[in-house]
This record gives structure tokens, C-alpha cells and sequence, in this order.
């Protein structure tokens, strides 16, 4: 009974899969002049290509996976969101073609990663960009000017009121109200609080004495809440309460912390995100290819937001066929492209990359070939 | 011809027999099966946590240590749960069997039965946007004019996401369990027995307490045993509902943790060694159900022979 079920399936897949061959040899033309924008590689590919990772770019993802697709009417994107690390994992593993991650490879991901991949390993390409904004619930108080000292002495419970003279010397002209802080944090592991903490532990080194990590330190005061949406809507009905989160994710219920930079303040912004990420070194000792890219947390560039979550597509650098190249290529210059990028802002509210970065990260992907 | 029509009767009689023999030696040989594989399953995938050099084990100091805090922080809410509701699901239940007039007594099953068909998720919502807030101002108040009782130590959570929060959240999840299964206890509770009691001049609470309540003791520490599986393993409500920390004695503020919230807030991120953490942290969570199990069997075992039933 279960056996002819599976066969019945597999016939019914079959045939699908036929139908949209037939259908992709058939618009090879139009769909070629009509993805001039978003697959600049040209003709259309076929077949599917399969990814597994972080679950903070499911959003964009998924807005990759429908505009790909419909400019290549063949070709089929399986993105299961289980994790940056499980990401990595399956890929080194070679149980997917991409991953998904929060953060590169590390080294010795890379050297396991040549078993499957060939001699030159894999790949990081960085192809999404997401700022983490300090938001608080502060009544009457939409912006607050901090420096990364007194952010981390908030979190860590050591500035406990509002009206604290630290708070109140930046920001002179706000009413701040004789208030208990509530720090709020999340309690699942994440990618946004690596980054939270990985800022920290760079721009304000003699507070934050915790390795940067995806799980808050448990013996810090405060509070929790599951999810992006959880912390949001924990300090959304808190009074004096303040979290980090996805930018995207915070109501204008909430006010914005402006992080000091230099001698000046930067709010918040896409662009600034991106000036930030731009900032960044590529970390030095890996392939010409890979765009691994080490944040300068403590950045004085003007207008830039340190903030930001980056997040990798891991490639291998060689593929056994040629199928697989032309349609890991496809993707990922679709991603790197003005649309996709574009499609992901809309979807997830995302920073696009710059116009140089992308260009660097569409060289890395053009690099993917068959392995020799 | 009629002697072929009874033998194939008498066939077909005894292939009834046998299938369904058979098919009842499947169900309960599978149960069996089924719960030796998890316990396999549990048992291998830890296995690489305790061989683990302590310093890599989360909190850096083995996993014994790690998993004190959240095992006793699973005990505190489930015990909370089943304070609060135990006593009120007996209430309920001998409300609609003994008190209650028939026609309400159907209504109010009804209603409690349905209390158990809510998704665990929808109790964490409620619990974490609207019971929490609400139970701001009562913390507050029990911090200071009790925080000398160390359970109720300020300063009060500022959100009011705290265990006693998670635990009130459990023992209405728990309520229909205890609730209707008692219920059913009560309502064959022997009508003889009943009635010779209130001839004798007792009064309804008197009846209950002599005539009911010793005949379904049994029954009632299966509900709760049965409630308290629940309030053990559920993961959802606690992981939206409990601003989790580390173990505390205070119930209103935030801390503590349970094990299937910890296993469902990370086991989405978790690889490597930190994912066998968390099967191990299944596997305490596993053996810690199934002593609880036995000691009730044990319990009613004991009482058996005291129960009306005989």
C-alpha cells in the first residue's frame, strides 16, 4: 500500500517535472529578454536547487524563491530555515548546494568543507543586510542619543533608571521620567543577539565583558521573551522597558536609540547599515573568491550604523556539474542583483547592499565552477 | 449444505476471534515498541553529552550542572499548576456530578471538555499578552508586604512574566484534565453506597466525603497524574509566557526555566554538541515522567483495597 503510494507520487512528480521542462525549453527566448533585470546570467536554467540555514532571512527568502522562479520557470528553490548552524553543517556535510548563515564559515569549517566541495572549499557571499535597532518604550520619548558604554551598562543592569546622569548628559533636551529600566532580551538563540552582543563587546570593551554569543548571558539581569516579535511586543506593553531587535520588527509605538559614531549620533537607516558593511574588511587568509567579511564594530566612517546583521550564502567553490554551477549561479546573481536586493527590502525590510559590495559579491558567485 | 453453512459459521467465528486477538496483541505490543524506541532514540543522541569534557557542556561546568536549575525549575511550575487546579478540578467535577442540576451539569461538561481541545499556543498568547500584564499590580503588591517569605522576594517583575505566571497559565491547561476525568470517577461512584449514607442522616458533603470521594481516590491521583504529564511537558505556553533566568527561589520574578521550554527555544538553532545537550535535557525530562508514573501506580495500588470498589 505504501509502496504504491511512493509510486504513485513519484509518477505524479515525474510527469510535473517533465511538463516544466517542456515548458522552460519553450520560453527560453521570452523569459531570456524578460529577466534582463533579475538573471542577468541569461538563458534560463533548470532543476532545483536546495539551501538550508538561518531563519532571519526566511522572509527575503522567500521573496527570492518566487521572483527566481518565475524568471526561470524550470528551475525550483528548497530553502528550510533550521538554523545557521545546521546551515553550515549540512553544507560541509554535502547535504545541501547552499547554506544560509549569520555568520561566515569559520576556518575549520572551511577545511572540513573540502571533502565535499573539492580542494577550495567553499564560499561566503554576503547577500543580506539587516540593521538591529535599541528600541525602548519610554512614553513621549521617540529618540534617545547613546554611546555604545552606556547601552551596555542598560543592558547589563548597571545604569537602573531613566534619569540616570549618564543618559541625561547625552541628551539634554529630553524629558526623561524617574523610571525603573527593564532590559528585555531574547530567549531563544539567535543571529540578532550575536551581532547585539558581538557590537557590544567590540564598541564598549570595558563593559561588556561577555564573549559576543547567540544566547544572551543568563547571569545578567532583566527580562525575555521569545522571537523577534516576542521582545517587541514584551517592551511594547512594558513601560521603561528597552530591547534590540530587527529593525523591520520595530513600531513606531517605540523609541530609537541613535548610536554614537565618531562624535556624531546615527539614527537607525537602511543606507547607514550599509555604509556600515561597507566599512568592513574582508578577512584575510581565504580564497580571492570568498567575501567573509569582518565588521569594524567600532567604526568612525560618517553615517554609519555598526549595528547590522550581515548574512552569508555559503557556496561550495566547485560543483561536480555543470547543471548545478549554471543554476547556483543563476540564483545567487539574482539575489546580488538591484531586484533581488529590492525584493528583499520589500519583503523583509532588509538594507540592500551597496553598488560595490554587490558588485564584489556577484564576482565571488560568477567564480563557482565545475569541479576539474 | 446446513452443516457447511455452521462450519463456515463456525469459521468465519473463530477468524473474528483470531484478528482481533491479534490486532490487540499488535496495538499493545506497539505501544511498547514505540516507547522503547524513543527511550533509544533519547538514550543514543545524549550519549555524546556526558562524554563531553565538562568545560564544553553549556554553563561550562558539566552537565549535571546545567541541567539542576531547568529540572527544578519544570518541578516548581508543575507543582504550582497542580496546586492551583487539582483542587478546583475536583471541585468542578463534583459540581456537575453531585450539585449541579442535570440539565447545567451537561452544559458545564460540556464547556470544561472543550477547555482541553485549545492549542497550547493560544494559552501561551493569553498568558503572555494578557495574564501577565494583569498580574503585574498583585506582584507588586506581594513583594512588598510579603517579600519576607522568600518565595514572593522582591523587586517584582516589571512584565509579570514570571513561573507563578507560567504556572497559573499550566493549571488552566491542566483544569479540563483533572476535571473531567474525575468527573467520570464520580458519576460511578456506587448509587447504593449514596443512598444508605443519606438515609443514615448524612448530609450531601457528609455522603461525599464517605461514600464518593474513598471510592474514586484512585481515580483521582490518575487525573492528576495525568495532568501533571501535561504540565510537565508543555512546551509552548511556557516558552511564550516565562521570562526565563536562572533558578531563583522568588516566584515573581523573572527567572527559572522549564526543560521543553529550553529544549523548544533552542533546539531551532542548536548543532553539534549543543543539540545532544538538549536530548540529553529530553532524556531527564523522560525518566523524570516515567518515575512519576510509577510512584502514582504505586500510590494506587496501595489504596486499592480501601477503595469502595470491593
Amino acid at each position: 500500500m505504501k509502496a504504491l503510494h511512493i509510486g504513485r507520487v513519484a509518477a505524479v512528480l515525474t510527469v510535473g517535472a517533465l511538463a516544466l521542462t517542456a515548458c522552460g525549453t519553450d520560453n527560453v527566448v521570452e523569459t531570456g529578454n524578460g529577466a534582463t533585470t533579475g538573471a542577468s546570467a541569461g538563458p534560463t536554467v533548470t532543476g532545483t536547487l536546495t539551501g538550508t540555514g538561518a531563519s532571519s532571512i526566511s522572509a527575503a527568502m522567500d521573496a527570492w524563491k518566487a521572483g527566481f522562479e518565475s524568471a526561470n520557470s524550470g528551475a525550483k528553490v528548497q530553502y528550510s530555515p533550521e538554523g545557521s548552524g545546521a546551515g553550515r553543517k549540512a553544507l560541509i556535510a554535502g547535504a545541501v548546494q547552499f547554506a544560509g548563515s549569520d555568520a561566515y564559515l569559520k576556518d575549520e569549517e572551511l577545511v572540513s568543507a573540502q571533502e565535499k566541495c573539492g580542494p577550495d572549499g567553499a564560499i561566503n557571499v554576503p547577500w543580506y543586510i539587516s540593521p538591529i535597532t535599541v528600541a525602548f518604550n519610554v512614553e513621549g520619548v521617540k529618540a534617545l542619543k547613546l554611546d555604545a558604554d552606556t547601552i551596555a551598562k542598560i543592558f547589563r543592569g548597571d545604569i537602573k533608571n531613566w534619569n540616570d546622569a549618564a543618559i541625561k548628559a547625552a541628551n539634554p533636551d529630553a524629558t526623561l521620567p524617574d523610571l525603573a529600566i527593564t532590559p528585555v532580551h531574547r530567549s531563544d538563540n539567535s543571529g540578532t543577539t550575536e551581532n547585539f552582543t558581538d557590537y557590544l563587546a567590540a564598541a564598549a570593551k570595558t563593559v561588556w565583558t561577555d564573549a559576543k554569543s547567540g544566547d544572551w548571558p543568563t547571569a545578567l539581569p532583566g527580562e525575555n521573551a521569545k522571537g523577534t516579535s516576542g521582545v517587541v511586543k514584551t517592551t511594547t506593553e512594558t513601560a521603561g522597558a528597552i530591547t534590540y531587535a530587527d529593525d523591520s520588527a520595530v513600531t513606531d509605538a517605540l523609541g530609537k536609540v541613535e548610536l554614537k559614531v565618531g562624535d556624531t549620533f546615527v539614527p537607525v537607516t537602511a543606507e547607514a547599515a550599509a555604509i556600515a558593511v561597507d566599512a568592513a574588511t574582508v578577512v584575510e587568509g581565504r580564497s580571492a573568491n570568498d567575501l567573509s567579511l569582518k565588521l569594524d564594530r567600532t567604526t568612525t566612517v560618517a553615517g554609519a550604523y555598526p549595528a547590522v546583521l550581515v548574512s552569508y550564502g555559503v557556496f561550495c567553490a566547485h560543483y561536480p556539474d555543470a547543471a548545478t554551477v549554471d543554476l547556483v549561479k543563476s540564483f545567487g546573481t539574482f539575489v546580488l542583483s538591484d531586484e533581488g536586493q529590492k525584493q528583499a527590502a520589500d519583503a523583509a525590510k532588509s538594507a540592500p547592499l551597496s553598488a560595490a559590495l554587490a558588485t564584489k559579491a556577484k564576482a565571488s558567485v560568477d567564480s563557482i565552477s565545475v569541479a576539474k | 449444505m446446513s452443516t457447511t453453512k455452521l462450519a463456515r459459521r463456525a469459521g468465519t467465528g473463530r477468524t473474528g476471534d483470531k484478528v482481533f486477538s491479534g490486532a490487540a496483541l499488535g496495538a499493545g505490543a506497539l505501544i511498547v515498541a514505540v516507547l522503547f524506541a524513543v527511550a533509544l532514540f533519547l538514550v543514543v543522541q545524549a550519549l555524546p553529552t556526558f562524554s563531553a569534557p565538562a568545560a564544553d557542556i553549556t554553563g561550562g561546568e558539566g552537565f549535571f550542572t546545567y541541567i539542576f536549575p531547568i529540572v527544578i525549575g519544570t518541578l516548581i511550575a508543575a507543582t504550582i499548576a497542580l496546586l492551583i487546579a487539582t483542587p478546583i478540578g475536583i471541585a468542578v467535577a463534583l459540581f456537575i456530578s453531585h450539585y449541579a442540576p442535570r440539565k447545567l451539569a451537561r452544559g458545564l461538561g460540556y464547556v470544561v471538555d472543550l477547555l482541553a481541545a485549545i492549542p497550547s499556543v493560544v494559552y501561551g498568547a493569553w498568558g503572555a499578552s494578557f495574564l501577565a500584564s494583569q498580574l503585574k499590580v498583585p506582584y507588586q503588591w506581594l513583594a512588598e508586604n510579603m517579600g519576607w517569605i522568600p518565595l514572593f522576594a522582591g523587586p517584582a517583575s516589571s512584565t509579570g512574566k514570571t513561573i507563578l505566571t507560567a504556572g497559573i497559565v499550566l493549571a488552566v491547561m491542566v483544569l479540563p484534565i483533572i476535571a473531567s476525568l474525575t468527573r467520570e470517577i464520580f458519576l460511578q461512584a456506587p448509587m447504593l453506597h449514596q443512598e444508605a449514607a443519606l438515609a443514615l442522616g448524612a448530609t450531601r458533603w457528609e455522603m461525599i466525603r464517605m461514600a464518593v470521594l474513598p471510592f474514586a481516590r484512585g481515580g483521582i491521583i490518575s487525573a492528576v497524574m495525568l495532568g501533571l504529564g501535561r504540565a510537565l511537558g508543555e512546551t509552548m505556553a511556557v516558552a511564550l509566557v516565562l521570562s526565563s533566568g536562572p533558578l531563583i527561589a522568588s516566584l515573581i520574578r523573572s527567572g527559572n526555566q522549564t526543560i521543553a521550554a529550553e529544549i523548544a527555544l533552542d533546539f531551532p538553532e542548536a548543532f553539534g554538541l549543543r543539540m545532544h545537550e538538549l536530548i540529553a535535557a529530553g532524556l531527564v525530562l523522560f525518566l523524570i515522567t516515567l518515575a512519576v508514573n510509577m510512584v502514582a501506580r504505586w500510590i494506587i495500588n496501595r489504596h486499592k483495597e480501601f477503595s469502595g470498589a470491593n
